[in-house]
């Protein structure tokens, strides 16, 4: 049997985009709105951040880190926890680009209003360049190598107060550096009455807007503090519903709610799927010590890619390397002189790629890589491959046969590095940066949303998610995230009086 | 799978897993179980069926199981795998690799032997 409980406000998802609404909605609660926040995943105590491998990516994110796309080519990383992604993204700061969403061309969604609303989030957040004695030899060497290949090198804003250098932001960080939803928007949404409920999974939303919420029990062993509710079956009433369960999460509720969708629910999915890239150096350098992701090279208009300082752990750094054997052990053997790019395919939103649900109901990712995704992705592993020499590197790993590049092939990449060694399946693509599925648009004929998140034809459910998203951001996405959920926010409040009209039920 | 094939696959991915005492082999046979576990149904079917494949397939070419195969003949099998014309067998290669890697990096002394060095104490744990 079901509990039943009622709100006026419910969110979906605590990440980028929940996190931002419950924060901006909060104030409402002193005119006695009741606010909701439900959230799938645990939340963590301060000690319980590890830095182990496999264990911190068993308890943040969904499938350990390995959730794969339908047709097992490509993983993807997406954290169920108080905070969503935002307990394990590296905190890069970048305000969405004006030719992005002027191509993106959303009736009432200017570039201005995005960025002015970015910058309130990158404030609140404390985004800022690193101070350089805090950069390490992995970043440092990116910046020499890049400059002296030609590249334009810009350095990342990161939302970090107190940084220690753990090098773990994809773990969550240790020290309660990153200023991520979890640290910030959430709790001041608690202090001001917004409730929070965690692990409790949104199953399907009514149209007659009762939500069935399941709270599961905390496991014993796993880390994570049991729900603030009792374990069980609800339904839960709402007024207005915020779905912010991703890019991901939330295309699937609604695909397998009974709701009269837009046709274009699900479709629209882009990720900026992503290689991992290693060269190893004579010399050992600092690369497991430090923030790992300070700068950037940004190709995305000209050649569809962009390139990340990075650095993984032992088993991910493992799995990105093509080959096995001797040669792949030896590269691994090499760790404390090994230099880490991130390249990032700029791929756009194509009819094949689409979320959908299982009869389960368990999202479904159809994903396929076109011609133009694996250009971005040929051409950033051929710039990696020439800023790693530049900066000094003896050999480069690479999708190649065989895959060590040594520096005599240096002026020959675009024989040794080819489309032909990119075949789905004979290399580790993964992609965090997950977008689309509830696209924004004009009509229901075109997208699921209007500029302000409303779902076309249900004007109590909104979403404020990367699901909005039309097409790819083409950087890092979570300011863009906050912006457009602050724009809902805004909408909410605007529409509060409509909405919440009369007693709550 | 057989622990035979498992040792076969494993030794040949990570050749280093070959020296593993026996705690150290548990350790990382018991990250790979608690990896398959971990996963839908259909796919541990699909798991158990490559393996199986795994083991049989070199009879066509050298009359003997994987098992039974030196380890340069073993490392030509998994090389072929690796480069199929068919998605399917490269998705399978690739699964079962990971799932090697992940049972020999995933331990805390494979990242101490490589050198790995992070901690949570950042800058200050190296000065």
């Amino acid at each position: 049997m079901s509990v039943s409980r009622s709100y006026d406000i419910v969110i979906i998802g605590s990440g980028a985009g929940g996190g931002t609404v419950a924060q901006e909605l909060a104030p409402l609660v002193r005119d006695g709105v009741r606010i909701l926040v439900l959230e799938k995943g645990p939340r963590f105590a301060d000690q319980e951040f590890t830095g182990r491998e496999l264990e911190m990516a068993d308890a943040l994110y969904q499938d350990g880190g390995a959730f794969l796309t339908r047709d097992g080519t490509m993983t993807l990383a997406f954290a169920s926890a108080y905070g969503g992604s935002t307990v394990v993204y590296t905190g890069t700061s970048l305000t969405a680009p004006e030719r992005v969403i002027r191509a993106w061309a959303i009736p009432g969604l200017g570039h201005a209003d995005l960025k002015r609303r970015s910058a309130k989030y990158a404030e609140q957040n404390n985004a800022h360049p690193l101070d350089d004695p805090l950069i390490n030899d992995n970043n440092r060497l990116f910046v020499e190598g890049g400059r002296k290949a030609g590249y334009l090198v810009e350095q990342f804003p990161v939302n970090v107060k107190g940084c220690r250098g753990s090098s773990l932001c994809n773990l969550g960080c240790p020290n309660q550096a990153k200023q991520g939803t979890n640290r910030v928007q959430l709790p001041r949404a608690e202090r001001a009455g917004v409730e929070v409920a965690t692990r409790a999974e949104v199953l399907r939303i009514e149209p007659d807007r009762t939500l069935t919420v399941r709270v599961s029990q905390k496991a014993a062993g796993t880390k994570g503090a049991p729900s603030e509710w009792a374990p069980g079956d609800y339904q839960v009433r709402a007024r207005i519903v915020v779905a912010a369960a991703g890019a991901i999460g939330t295309p699937a509720l609604l695909l397998r709610s009974p709701l009269p969708a837009p046709r274009s629910l699900g479709h629209g999915f882009t990720c900026h799927p992503a290689l991992i890239l290693v060269a190893e150096h004579p010399h050992a350098i600092t690369n497991d010590v430090g923030h790992p992701k300070s700068y950037f090279v940004d190709h995305a208009e000209s050649e569809r890619f962009v390139l990340e300082t990075c650095m993984y752990f032992p088993f991910v750094t493992a799995k990105s390397l093509t080959g096995f054997g001797a040669a792949h052990s030896a590269i691994m053997h090499a760790f404390p002189r090994l230099q880490m790019i991130l390249i990032l395919a700029c791929d756009h939103a194509s009819p094949d790629n689409r979320i959908a649900v299982s009869r389960a109901g368990s999202p479904v990712v159809h994903y396929r890589f076109t011609p133009e995704t694996t250009d971005g992705l040929v051409r950033g592993t051929r710039a990696a491959a020439r800023i790693f020499f530049a900066a000094g590197a003896r050999r480069v790993h690479a999708p190649a046969d065989p895959p060590l590049l040594e520096a005599a092939d240096a002026g020959r990449l675009e024989e040794r590095i080819t489309a032909h060694h990119f075949r789905p399946g004979m290399l580790a693509v993964s992609a965090a940066h997950l977008m689309g599925g509830c696209g924004m648009g004009r009509s229901a004929a075109d997208s699921v949303t209007d500029a302000w998140g409303r779902v076309h034809g249900l004007p109590w459910l909104r979403v404020a998610d990367a699901s909005l998203f039309p097409d790819s951001l083409e950087i890092n996405p979570y300011l863009t995230i906050m912006g457009l959920a602050d724009r809902v926010a805004e909408g909410i409040r605007r529409d509060a009086r409509d909405l919440l009209g009369g007693e709550p039920r | 799978m057989t622990p035979s094939v498992f040792r076969a696959v494993a030794t040949c991915v990570v050749p280093e897993a070959g020296r593993l005492d026996a705690a150290q082999w548990d350790e990382m046979t018991a990250i790979v179980a608690r990896a398959i576990a971990a996963r839908p149904r259909g796919m541990q079917r699909q798991l158990a069926l490559f393996f199986t494949l795994l083991e049989w397939l070199p009879l066509l070419r050298y009359g003997r199981r994987l098992s039974q195969l030196d380890a340069v003949r073993r490392a030509r099998v998994l090389h072929l795998l690796q480069r199929a014309p068919m998605l399917l067998l490269r998705r399978g290669f690739w699964g079962v690799r990971t799932l090697m890697l992940m049972g020999y990096y995933g331990r805390s002394a494979a990242a101490a032997e490589i050198g790995y060095r992070a901690d949570a104490r950042g800058w200050e744990a190296r000065r």
